[in-house]
């Protein structure tokens, strides 16, 4: 009888990560901002119709960087997941930290059980009354989760871009400095230019009732930044 | 379980179906005449009209068990998405279980897809959660919706009205159903023109309830010492709208008088 090669999990756990780092270092980035009107979503996205920011539920929404056909799944087994369960019980008892717990089991069985791990990186947001209590679950490819404070970055340049929010962001922002600022950081992590028709923006409305998410068309972002080409 | 590909469609009943199954009602196999059931409690009048602007959607509050009033506040108008709007008359229990599955539906489309479904769209799919319920309408648990919805791509309100075969009907001008249906839609042939406004198609929908209610044990009309109004929505290019509480009451009262003033 042959036997497999002798490989050790340590090494085959570094190799699918560094798979899954590679993949996800080839996309664009995400950053999501808590601040006074809500939680801005800014990503890199030339498609208008292939979205990385999503609406889940009331006060809830995702967004993915990596692989989109990955992370799609993800964003509807997280709808699907919303829906029955505000459905079976009430809208209140859906909330971002379940979905968030389900969604680092499901990547993290994928990375432990599957030769190719996930190639992605998301993010479960929760607005609350106000920016200190927001919940910003980060989700990595092996299922690990981080809880955030404030602000958090996905997708190819997330480290450079969490570096440069570090000392400029503020909890107090208003929605127009928060789009200033997210433009900002992603002009210096890519160091060119961004132009408005090629960012996907969105909000989780601290003030809207019932259903809380919201997106920003082209000329309403240059309407908030004036530095802004469309 | 979470990430269950087995189920690939945008539609929550197929969802659910699969997924939570006792969560839907199971009727199939169960042999009660509509006789044998006990009196449960029963939504009576309710209503929608055509304007200008878009349509009126209304109805009264009372739901009737038997001969007795099960609940004064109880609602049968209920927003279905930010364009449209359904209002249920049947047995109580089964018609808010449809009012709130509709609801479901359409919002997790609209998630699942980027975009709301159409006008025509909504009102098959409110066809077919009608026709699912048909085995228990043979057994008298019978749901009978209104669905009105904003067109925005033509720029028209639409009316459509069901049978409990989930039968679909488009109504050019109004439709009243429920018990007192039929002298609701009496007074609206009455008053309907072609050119009302929204203050006259409002007023016309409170007539014709207050006219359901005097001749329709089942159904209430206003109520001025609790201070309950029927509920009346507007569903136009500014999407479902409240007709405020306290304009409900004017418009009641001066109906009223009105009356008071005939005899």
């Amino acid at each position: 009888m042959p036997f497999p090669f002798y490989v050790s999990p340590e090494q085959m756990m570094q190799d699918k990560a560094e798979y899954a780092r590679k993949g996800i270092a080839k996309g664009k980035s995400i950053i999501a901002l808590a601040g006074k009107a809500g939680v801005l979503f800014v990503a890199e996205n030339p498609s208008s119709s292939l979205n990385k920011i999503c609406e889940v539920y009331d006060r809830i929404a995702f967004a993915g960087a990596g692989k989109y056909s990955e992370f799609e799944n993800l964003r509807k087994a997280g709808i699907r997941y919303a829906d029955l369960k505000g459905y079976a019980y009430g809208r209140e008892d859906v909330t971002a930290k379940s979905l968030a717990n389900a969604y680092s089991q499901t990547i993290g069985n994928i990375f432990s059980q599957e030769i190719k791990p996930l190639e992605v990186e998301i993010l479960v947001i929760e607005v609350a009354g106000a920016a200190a209590q927001d919940e910003i679950y980060r989700i990595s490819f092996d299922g690990s989760i981080a809880d955030e404070r404030g602000y958090a970055t996905i997708g190819g340049q997330a480290d450079e871009l969490r570096v440069y929010l570090k000392d400029k962001y503020d909890e107090g922002v208003s929605l127009e400095t928060s789009v200033k600022l997210a433009v900002k950081a992603l002009e210096a992590s890519s160091n060119q230019k961004v132009r408005a028709q090629n960012l996907e923006v969105a909000i989780l409305d601290r003030q809207h009732p019932g259903r809380k998410f919201r997106r920003f068309t082209a000329a309403e972002l240059v309407g908030l930044d004036g530095d802004l080409e469309s | 379980m979470f990430l269950d590909l087995s189920y690939s469609g945008s539609s929550f009943c197929d969802l659910v179906a699969g997924r939570l199954p006792a969560l839907l009602a199971k009727w199939e196999g169960l042999q009660v005449s509509p006789e044998e059931l006990p009196p449960l409690p029963k939504g009576t009048t309710v209503l929608a009209l055509r304007y200008g602007e878009g349509a009126v959607i209304a109805g009264d509050r009372q739901a009737t068990e038997g001969t007795q009033i099960a609940t004064r506040r109880i609602e049968k108008v209920f927003k279905a998405d930010e364009y449209s709007a359904i209002a249920i008359a049947g047995v109580a229990g089964p018609c808010l279980e449809l009012a709130r599955l509709f609801q479901t539906e359409l919002e997790h489309y609209e998630k699942l897809e980027g975009v709301e479904l159409s006008t025509e769209g909504k009102a098959n799919k409110l066809a077919q959660m009608v026709k699912m319920n048909f085995p228990m309408a043979l057994q008298g648990l019978v749901v009978i919706p209104v669905f009105v919805g904003y067109d925005r791509r033509r720029g028209e309100g639409k009316i459509y009205k069901y049978d409990v075969t989930g039968g679909r009907y488009d109504e050019a001008e109004y439709h009243a159903t429920g018990s007192g249906g039929a002298h609701a839609r009496a007074t609206m042939k009455k008053r309907y023109r072609s050119d009302l406004d929204e203050s006259g198609a409002v007023s016309t929908a409170l007539e014709a309830l207050y006219d359901a209610a005097e001749e329709d044990i089942g159904t209430a009309g206003p109520d001025f010492i609790r201070g309950i109004f029927p509920t009346v929505k507007t569903v136009t290019a500014r999407g479902i709208l409240d007709v405020e509480a306290e304009h409900v009451r004017a418009l009641c009262q001066s109906i009223v008088d009105g009356r008071a003033r005939k005899h």
